[in-house]
């Protein structure tokens, strides 16, 4: 009962992870590629993670350890790497309404 | 049943990572390939837990731990390389 309860939720997991996936395929500029790429991906992670957790209780401590793990560093890296895009001007693309970062950026300079 | 479950699991998170490799093929921009690495890192992890589960080794939880560790200061190196200020 454990293992299916587990498997669901690992499944509904790997879900997120394809529609990342497809994301990544079909979003038009690198930064709407990052947001798919990363708030899908660490939805899926947890998900996954968890679900081998559920699976096996006694692998639990560990696997919650990864999670906080991974739910710590995504974000960071993410954000990282969008500012460091945007500093070597990688164009937005053309359906894109406002850019609040050139703005404020401006205002400082 | 619980076996048939994971192994469901496993194949879509193969093909998210498949795609995936795609984006880091046809990338225009550094970036774009970088950002692909980086969530292909994240599935690969989720690939090792599930290793660890289809194979009954405690053990490569450690594994998919340490790997995540690795990624992040990877992709936090290569988005200094791209900012040219490493």
């Amino acid at each position: 009962m454990n293992g299916i309860i587990g498997g669901i939720v690992a499944i509904v997991g790997a879900g997120f992870l394809l529609l990342a996936g497809i994301g990544m395929i079909r979003m038009p500029d690198v930064y709407n590629r990052m947001q798919a790429g990363t708030k899908a991906t660490t939805l899926g992670t947890i998900l996954f993670i968890l679900g081998i957790g559920i699976a096996e209780p006694g692998w639990l401590p560990k696997a919650l350890l990864i999670i906080g793990f991974v739910v710590m560093t995504n974000p960071i890296s993410s954000h990282v790497l969008a500012r460091a895009a945007h500093i070597v001007k990688i164009a937005l693309a053309r359906q894109s309404v406002r850019d609040d970062l050139a703005e404020s950026t401006e205002v400082h300079s | 049943m619980a076996e048939i479950l994971f192994l469901i699991a496993g194949a879509i998170a193969t093909v998210a990572g498949l795609l995936m490799l795609i984006r880091l093929f046809i990338g225009p921009t550094l970036a774009d390939r970088i950002t692909a690495l980086d969530s292909m890192t994240i599935v690969a992890v989720s690939f090792i837990a599930f290793l660890a589960y289809a194979l009954g080794r405690f053990i490569y939880l450690d594994v998919a731990l340490v790997y995540a560790l690795i990624s992040f200061v990877g992709v936090i190196v290569l988005a200094r390389y791209i900012e040219r200020r490493l």
